[in-house]
């Protein structure tokens, strides 16, 4: 650390940003809901394997498969966001190409994650 | 972006060979990280043969060996030789370990010495630790009150003090911290296992009186959050510390005091 600034104002930087705690805990709460969320995916994709596109269909226009369908799709996008942002932030050091692709990034899952939840909504309305 | 490979200036080439004196039987040979800032030469691995009926039963005893008998050149820091101090933290055989407490028979094959990884090398094995330092007094390492001093000592309840076991050992050698992936990469602003062991070991002291504005200073992406529970720390601490548990109940402060 050869320079004239003293190394404690090197260490405290532009000081705490005080927050992170609610990435933190976002992270844990969508990666505990998407434990039971994937369980009951998997065993209803197994219950309409083979099964007609009609009869896939109509279990989807259940107001509350439709919704857990949902809800789980919009935790994967959400938990999916929180960990890539993670994964940038500690590998890419140069700020501009990293804020771009920090934005990128979240308009990319929120994207993603509208597109998927309309899909759902068409089944259930019939549209698709 | 992230190194995966060292630069130009760092790749290591091969040094030289010391061999053992000839009437030695269990010969065992130290593979040391050499480089001299005024050479202008890439790093080197010298090789030092050793007779180990001749030597300690440490690491830092035959490197001690050889700087007193072999090669005068050899340049490291030791002070205390038990474990104690943390001066001789270097890589051995792989893993950040004290030379001192580091038994040369628990190493399989020869015995490779390199500085603790991703520091600054200022010579041989002596490693740049000025940031790593003004990263612990960043946290202000130090009991902090405002009621008034007491006439004597601060009282605390044995219970209190259970609360300190397993973090007021760390005698700050740096191994965990320079073993931790996430302070490889972010060294500027993550403050690594190291600091913020130190930093819940005055957050836990049912004696200091800052412990909110202790917690305010690491509420940050960078400064506690780089922890990714990698366990290298723990891992590699030669005193069997966890840091990582430290970090662990400290993010659980942050969520406890939101709501």
């Amino acid at each position: 650390m050869s320079s004239i600034r003293s190394s404690l104002a090197g260490a405290r930087g532009l000081g705490s940003a005080k927050s992170g705690t609610g990435h933190f805990w976002a992270q844990r709460v969508s990666a505990i809901a998407l434990a039971p969320l994937t369980l009951w995916f998997v065993i209803c994709l197994a219950s309409q394997f083979g099964a007609s596109y009609d009869s896939v269909t109509e279990w989807l226009s259940s107001p509350i498969q439709a919704s857990l369908l949902a809800i789980y799709l919009a935790a994967i996008f959400f938990h999916a966001q929180l960990g890539l942002q993670t994964v940038l932030e500690d590998y890419v050091h140069a700020e501009g190409i990293k804020m771009a692709s920090l934005i990128g990034l979240q308009l990319l899952n929120i994207l993603l994650a509208v597109s998927a939840v309309v899909s759902v909504l068409m089944i259930l309305v019939g549209a698709a | 972006m992230a190194e995966f490979r060292l630069p130009k200036n760092s790749r290591i080439s091969k040094g030289k060979h010391y061999p053992a004196p000839k009437d030695a039987k269990r010969v065992k040979t130290f593979r040391i990280y050499r480089w001299e800032p005024e050479a202008g030469q890439n790093p080197r691995v010298d090789s030092y043969e050793i007779d180990l009926d001749r030597t300690g039963p440490m690491v830092l005893d035959a490197v001690i060996k050889i700087k007193n008998e072999i090669d005068p050149t050899l340049t490291f820091r030791r002070s205390c030789r038990e474990g104690v101090c943390g001066s001789c933290a270097f890589n051995i055989d792989g893993k950040n370990t004290l030379a001192c407490t580091m038994r040369t028979e628990d190493i399989d094959g020869d015995v490779r010495i390199y500085p603790l990884p991703h520091m600054p090398v200022v010579k041989d094995l002596v490693t740049d630790l000025t940031h790593f330092y003004a990263q612990l007094e960043s946290i202000e390492p130090w009991i902090k009150t405002d009621t008034a001093k007491p006439s004597r000592e601060r009282l605390q309840t044995p219970e209190d003090r259970a609360k300190l076991d397993g973090y007021y050992e760390c005698i700050l050698c740096a191994c965990c911290s320079t073993a931790c992936p996430s302070y490889w990469w972010n060294p500027e602003r993550y403050l690594g296992p190291a600091v913020l062991l130190q930093a819940y070991r005055w957050i836990v002291d049912s004696r200091d009186e800052a412990t909110g504005e202790r917690l305010d200073e690491l509420e940050d992406p960078f400064k506690l959050y780089r922890c990714h529970t990698i366990m290298n720390c723990a891992n590699t601490c030669p005193k069997g510390l966890n840091p990582a548990r430290a970090i662990a109940e400290t993010k659980k402060l942050m969520v406890e005091r939101r709501g």
